[in-house]
């Protein structure tokens, strides 16, 4: 993929005098924040949390590429519609997987994320607990 | 107390053994669509370009199988792709396009200048048919079956070894 | 022929780092008490000349550099006869086969310098401290010897260099990356010391003072080689974000982790003699966690934003050289430690017992880090990719760090040995009453989310927890290593703020203006003055005047610019920093907003408030000044003891020459 993405931005480059890809505007909301300050605020903490799918490990409020654009228009209509941040994320997460989201849900394969911490809390209390537990 | 002492030596052989069969591996950064064996979610596109029509997801529930080739006119591999797209339709295969972020203009050009393959062209200007069925980059192939499910995925642009691969899954897709 | 010497030198310092090790290791099996000496006695010179060797070396590929020598394959590839000399200089460690001499002639400096000045320690583990170093050093000149000549030459020398990417001419740039080698190579140091005292079973209080100054070393360019990376990815990818929890930006966090939590579990060995197999273990882990760190960003194996030069077969070599050296010491470690008693024990309540919860939460921490930023990696073994974020590691990290700092708040005011809560009760209220506070004050300021309010109060009463050990003590007799933890504390305490008040009260903005409009964000009215060409040496730009104003006082000016590279072709957001002691004012100017028909040409522009995000960086400096004076002042402590160790030994010897007279 990353060699896609490389040969899109060339492409981009080597037709910019005959095509220049910036002359199709930019989803109506990809730049332009919700009127309301609440819904704004959802929509940017969900966006902080959805992964780029052309420039991979940033998320589409930090990317400039333009399906990043699409996707911030995507989740702002939608929040703007009154759907929630979470039916948005399920909606991407129906297309792309697990992938697209940064914040792992609990799942049979991402369970060990979530049950790894717990392990280490109680091996913490048990080494507090051995450590202080036996002073005379 | 010593079992414990191995733990941090299981851990690491644990480590090594995973980093080593993933250095073995290829490195491929595709995000497959999870849309595979779905509907077709609902669209209706603008026609991209003056000479052909829009497209529209109920066009695909007439019974025929069809190709669903997300590009743009701005995009260097859809261009290698294209004598390849146009091999497929002289199999006889069904293409509607869908161009990303493009010009109808831009779109004739590209037309006239590498050839037209199309059936119809949709104008995706917000990439919602390309979000709605997890599509993340151009170009893209997919295969849709005639009662409007979506059949197959092809990531990247099509080589002349894919030409087969698609004509079987179409034909799969028409069973 | 420069090149031919620098490759010789090279060769020559692997021959010694041979012979080091075998000194060493016969040293090592020698029966301590038979007397003999013999090749083990070469251990200390061969460890000292293998550092000339490699230094010049290292001197030789400076000056291939300095001279752009074309004929010499990685001058040819990385430099350029127009560079400016520092970057010229600066381009032999900006790519592989460079970074990996400059570390090895780090290693091998410092090898030299341990077999120089350190005499405390038994002779016999110094030996061993030196095979291990040795042992290390020899890895790493094969790597560069068999797959990675630095002085490779070119049958036909080039015309002219290939390195002339501008974007890369950036001098934090130059000094990020030998910043963080720095501090990894201490950590190595700090490895042979811990494969030395496991060798020969003396884990002692004298060994953790040896080991001290390196792991304090390590820490500090660690520190200064983070915060320097953060600050550049923050002005430099233009998005506003100093941390996400990216592959890369976690592997050079994993090996601070795990320096911090050794460099306080050495202070424990070094005054109480106790948690010594576990220092061992965290001197292994620590080296382990930054070589885990330059495979991962090496080999390509994650993907991450931070591009960097990435060879599957480079990732090999130094998974190879991991699995030798993390894995014998692990399985040395298995097989001694059980030897290693764990030392004195202690109560809850006293310094040490402070340093305990703080270390059990520092790799509780590390540990969270490490499985976040692998688990994709072992998902991907079975075909399904996740992702793993800012949204899991904040609020896991967060159940341990927080906590974390509530000891850090604690310990420091704790006497050694046992203490009792009770002595401390003013002081505890005092703190408990500014937690309070700040907790109560801040969700007046308005709704802020519950980690950054945490965070916000904790840094406050971090912060004044951090100066208290100075409370009633004359501030001239307050011991420099003292000062070192009251900064570290207290540079805690301001990055936390920081962050904390950077996630709260960010406010964005992003507007599409035409020229003479205006918009807000924060306390600032920003209007679009006009908007101009600009040209570069090889770029392009459209360039923003915005002027900024607060309710008072004049407007500032800011240019930000849209820049358009065309060789290779590339478009970057040129930020715009305003900085005031209360925080930033981000600026980035994107495309021409969509054309909406009638009207004037709109342009995007993308402006943050960040109050105090500043003191992230300020707080990371004061941490690594800390780490300094305490380095200072332990390395100025051992040399007094040493003197005076010397002259009393002076006198013993007078008084025997002068009894029998």
């Amino acid at each position: 993929m990353r060699s896609l993405c490389l040969s899109l931005v060339l492409a981009l480059f080597a037709f910019a005098p005959l095509a220049a890809q910036q002359s199709v505007p930019p989803a109506p909301f990809a730049y332009r924040q919700l009127d309301n300050p609440g819904e704004e605020a959802l929509a940017q903490e969900l966006m902080e949390t959805l992964r780029c799918l052309t420039c991979q490990s940033q998320s589409i409020a930090d990317s400039d590429a333009p399906m990043a654009g699409d996707m911030r228009h995507q989740v702002r209509i939608r929040i703007a519609a009154g759907e929630s941040p979470e039916e948005i994320r399920s909606w991407l997460m129906q297309r792309y997987g697990d992938y697209v989201s940064y914040r792992p849900e609990v799942s049979a394969t991402t369970w060990p994320l979530f049950a790894v911490p717990v392990l280490i809390l109680i091996a913490a209390l048990a080494i507090f607990r051995r450590r202080f537990a036996r002073r005379a | 107390m010593s079992w414990r002492l191995w733990l941090p030596l299981l851990a690491f052989a644990g480590f090594l053994g995973l980093a080593a069969y993933q250095l073995t591996q290829p490195r491929d950064e595709i995000v497959e669509s999870r849309m595979i064996g779905k509907a077709l979610p609902y669209f209706d596109l603008e026609p991209a370009t003056a000479s052909l029509p829009g497209a529209a997801s109920d066009d695909f529930k007439d019974g025929q199988p069809r190709l669903l080739n997300i590009w743009a006119s701005w995009c260097l591999p859809c261009i290698a792709e294209a004598p390849q797209l146009e091999r497929l339709r002289n199999e006889g295969a069904t293409i509607v396009g869908v161009a990303i972020r493009d010009r109808p203009e831009d779109v004739a050009r590209f037309l006239e200048r590498h050839g037209n393959p199309y059936a119809a062209i949709g104008s995706d200007d917000l990439s919602e048919v390309q979000l709605g069925i997890g599509s993340s980059g151009v170009p893209e192939t997919f295969v849709i079956t005639g009662t409007g499910k979506i059949a197959y995925q092809h990531i990247g642009d099509i080589r002349e070894r894919d030409v087969p691969i698609l004509l079987e899954k179409l034909r799969e897709a028409g069973e | 022929m420069i090149a031919e010497l620098g490759l010789a030198a090279l060769w020559l310092a692997a021959a010694l780092a041979v012979l080091q090790l075998v000194a060493g290791a016969l040293a090592v099996r020698q029966d301590a008490a038979s007397g003999e000496t013999g090749i083990a006695d070469l251990t200390r010179p061969a460890t000292i000349v293998q550092g000339v060797f490699a230094a010049l070396s290292f001197v030789a590929l400076l000056y291939v550099f300095a001279i752009t020598d074309l004929s010499v394959k990685l001058v040819a590839d990385n430099s350029h006869s127009l560079k400016p000399m520092i970057y010229k200089l600066s381009g032999a460690w900006g790519n592989h086969e460079g970074s990996m001499l400059l570390w090895v002639t780090v290693l091998a400096a410092s090898g030299a310098l341990i077999a120089v000045v350190e005499r405390r320690l038994p002779e016999r583990m110094m030996q061993a401290v030196l095979a291990a170093q040795g042992f290390v050093a020899l890895g790493f000149y094969a790597f560069l010897l068999l797959s990675s000549n630095p002085f490779e030459r070119l049958p036909i020398p080039a015309q002219e260099g290939a390195g002339l990417n501008p974007l890369l001419q950036d001098i934090g740039l130059a000094f990020h990356p030998p910043t963080l080698y720095l501090g990894y190579v201490g950590l190595s140091v700090a490895f042979s010391f811990a494969v030395g005292a496991l060798i020969t079973r003396q884990v002692t209080p004298e060994f953790a003072r040896a080991m001290r100054p390196w792991v304090l070393g390590a820490w500090v360019f660690l520190t200064l080689g983070i915060t320097a990376g953060s600050y550049w990815a923050y002005y430099e990818l233009g998005w506003g974000g100093w941390w996400f929890w990216d592959p890369v930006e976690n592997a050079s966090l994993m090996p601070w982790l795990a320096a911090t939590a050794l460099l306080h579990s050495t202070s424990v060995l070094a005054a109480r003699d106790a948690l010594r197999a576990w220092t061992i273990m965290l001197g292994v882990v620590a080296f382990s966690m930054s070589m885990l760190g330059t495979f991962l960003v090496r080999s390509g194996i994650l993907t991450s934003v931070h591009a960097f030069a990435v060879d599957p077969q480079r990732g090999t070599f130094i998974l190879f050289l991991l699995a030798i050296y993390i894995g014998g010491a692990l399985l040395l470690f298995a097989l001694r430690a059980g030897a290693v008693s764990e030392g004195a024990r202690f109560s809850v309540a006293s310094r040490e017992g402070a340093l305990v919860v703080n270390n059990v939460l520092l790799s509780a921490i590390l540990a969270v880090v490490l499985l976040g930023t692998l688990y994709p990696l072992l998902t991907e073994a079975f075909d399904v990719r996740v992702s793993v974020g800012p949204p899991y590691f904040n609020p896991v990290g967060a159940i341990f760090a927080l906590p974390m700092v509530a000891v850090m708040a604690v310990g420091p005011l704790l006497r050694w040995r046992r203490d009792g809560f009770g002595r401390i009760r003013r002081e505890l209220a005092l703190m408990g009453a500014v937690l309070v506070a700040a907790l109560i004050l801040v969700s007046l300021i308005g709704e802020v989310a519950f980690l950054p309010l945490l965070g916000l109060a904790l840094a406050a009463m971090l912060a004044l927890a951090s100066v208290m050990p100075l409370r009633g003590r004359n501030l001239r007799r307050v011991p420099i290593a003292t000062w070192g933890m009251v900064f570290g504390h207290l540079g805690l305490a301001v990055a936390l703020f920081g962050m904390a008040s950077e996630s709260a009260f960010t406010k964005e903005r992003l507007a599409a203006l035409a020229p003479g409009e205006e918009t807000t964000v924060g306390p600032w009215a920003v209007t679009l003055d006009q908007i101009a060409p600009a040209a570069g040496a090889n770029w392009t730009a459209m360039e923003a005047r915005l002027s900024a104003r607060l309710e008072i006082g004049d407007p500032i000016v800011l240019t930000p610019q849209h820049r358009t590279f065309w060789a290779p072709p590339q478009q970057t957001a040129e930020s715009v920093l305003a900085t005031r002691w209360n925080g930033q004012l981000y600026a980035v100017i994107g495309n021409q907003a969509g054309a909406t028909g009638a009207g004037p040409e709109r342009w995007q522009v993308r402006l943050w408030w960040k109050p105090f995000v500043t003191w992230i960086w300020y707080g990371g400096v004061l941490i690594a000044l800390g780490g300094a004076l305490a380095l200072i002042g332990h390395v100025q402590a051992d040399w007094r003891r040493r003197l005076v160790r010397r002259k009393a030994a002076a006198r013993r010897q007078e008084m025997g020459r002068e009894q029998p007279t």
